[in-house]
């Protein structure tokens, strides 16, 4: 039985940790090759390595940071942040990603995806939609550039389109919820789970281990990432593994 | 002992060089056939489809030096799709590959998702030292959606049901195949690569040490 997964968000500006509410208001939480061998013995199942200012300031993922990282962790390490070109992408799988998000760069040139997974192979490929729900019609709006910039596309019909070009995992933030503690947006998880067959990770607004239940429950979510509950210790992945145990929930127990 | 990973242009090999590492060996990349030459142990990793990798490891002159290995049953260990390239062919791009192991690598049927991304259970079909102090049903990582089927199921390791159940992990004498990623699988993955590299040294030693008490 294939397990879900949890997933420790390490989002990284300028070589640190920091968290913060809808990507503004930093706070710095450690260095990220700490943090990934800490999560990686408390039980994470993979992590997730997003260079966040990367993409805004318009420069290429910090490789040395991610070696150092994927040297200390012996558990999958998928690195977002400043991919633009296959060359990008095979430079951030040199320095020890075992996959690639894809986010602005796709939105802006979606035959990256294809180029990207021809190359590499489809499984190495997440692509990473943030999502904002649209305030007076039904359904969600992808943004840009870290929430920045709102795009007119439509985000279930995007979630389609990408996987059609070669995405092998989808990577769905709220915006709207990330940072707030408020939970996933579990219509948003469900509207794209139940129409593309590859696995989708829920991100984006987790504050417990009941989040995370019910993402995986009623947003049918194959994983569930979360950061600042796991930073600042609220919560270990060893405590919300217990609890997705006891909820019936199919989980790896670290060995 | 000098274990040589085959490096042809795609993918990650910081993890499986740090996992090496840590188990104790020496590791080269390879990139020609001299790099080969000198190893004790060769590994395959390795994601993505079959063509481009065959075309790649013919272009730097390493297929030969692979094929002689094989066909001389020194210690291999192919991952993900350095096993998928065991088999006589792909289904995904209908690309021969080195047919060592009789079968074809094809579509995982049945599968809720593909690819099939994550921490799947590894159950036994017969005792090997490749598995040693590992559990029966431990969760190693898979990332694939390809997988090989071996025509003679005696090669057969472990299967892993994901949809339909297929063969996780197979050994042909000395030549080893794992379909997930030992290097990403936490301590039971680095025990596995521990044992690959014990399985290893004790072939090249064989002729040399003899066990105490045990006579030819």
């Amino acid at each position: 039985m294939l397990r879900r997964r949890v997933i420790p968000c390490l989002d990284v500006a300028d070589g640190r940790v920091v968290k913060g509410t809808r990507f503004v208001d930093l706070v710095d939480m450690g260095d990220p090759a700490d943090l990934a061998e800490r999560y990686a013995a408390d039980g994470a199942d993979e992590i997730v390595f997003l260079d966040i200012t990367a993409a805004p300031e318009r420069r290429r993922t910090l490789l040395d940071v991610v070696e150092r990282t994927a040297r200390r962790a012996f558990i999958p390490l998928t690195v977002g942040g400043g991919v633009r070109s296959v060359i990008d992408m095979r430079d951030v799988l040199r320095a020890g990603a075992d996959k690639v998000s894809l986010n602005t760069a796709a939105v802006e040139e979606p035959n990256l995806i294809a180029r990207c997974a021809d190359r590499f192979g489809r499984q190495a490929v997440v692509v990473a939609i943030d999502l904002r729900r649209r305030p007076e019609a039904d359904g969600w709006e992808v943004v840009i550039d870290g929430g920045r910039t709102a795009t007119g596309l439509d985000g279930v019909a995007w979630a389609e389109r990408a996987v059609e070009l070669g995405a092998g995992e989808l990577l769905v933030t709220s915006i709207d919820r990330d940072g707030t503690g408020g939970g996933y947006d579990v219509d948003a998880l469900w509207a794209i789970t139940s129409r593309v067959g590859v696995p989708v990770i829920a991100s984006g607004g987790a504050s417990g281990p009941d989040d995370l239940i019910r993402a995986i429950q009623d947003g049918g979510a194959d994983a569930v990432l979360a950061a600042g509950m796991f930073h600042r210790g609220t919560h270990t992945i060893g405590s919300v593994k217990a609890a997705m145990a006891a909820a019936g929930l199919d989980i790896r127990r670290a060995a | 002992m000098r274990v040589a990973v085959v490096d042809y242009g795609a993918g990650n090999l910081v993890s499986i060089d740090q996992a090496l590492q840590r188990v104790g060996a020496d590791v080269v990349i390879a990139r020609d056939p001299a790099a080969i030459e000198d190893a004790d142990a060769l590994i395959v990793p390795g994601v993505g489809a079959a063509r481009p990798a065959m075309r790649r490891l013919a272009r730097s002159d390493l297929l030969d030096p692979i094929r002689t290995w094989l066909a001389d049953d020194r210690p291999y260990l192919g991952i993900c799709l350095g096993l998928q390239l065991l088999f006589d062919g792909s289904d995904e791009d209908g690309t021969d590959t080195l047919g060592v192991i009789e079968g074809r690598t094809i579509r995982l049927e049945d599968a809720p998702t593909l690819p099939h991304i994550g921490w799947n259970q590894v159950d036994r079909r017969r005792d090997h030292p490749l598995f040693d102090g590992i559990p029966d049903g431990a969760d190693l990582y898979f990332v694939h959606s390809y997988a090989g089927t071996p025509r003679d199921a005696g090669v057969a390791l472990a299967t892993t049901r994901h949809g339909r159940q297929f063969v996780s992990a197979v050994a042909r004498g000395r030549i080893l195949g794992v379909q997930f990623h030992p290097e990403r699988s936490g301590r039971d993955g680095l025990r596995l690569l521990a044992n690959f590299v014990a399985i290893a040294r004790a072939g090249s030693a064989r002729t040399a040490i003899r066990p105490f008490g045990v006579t030819a």
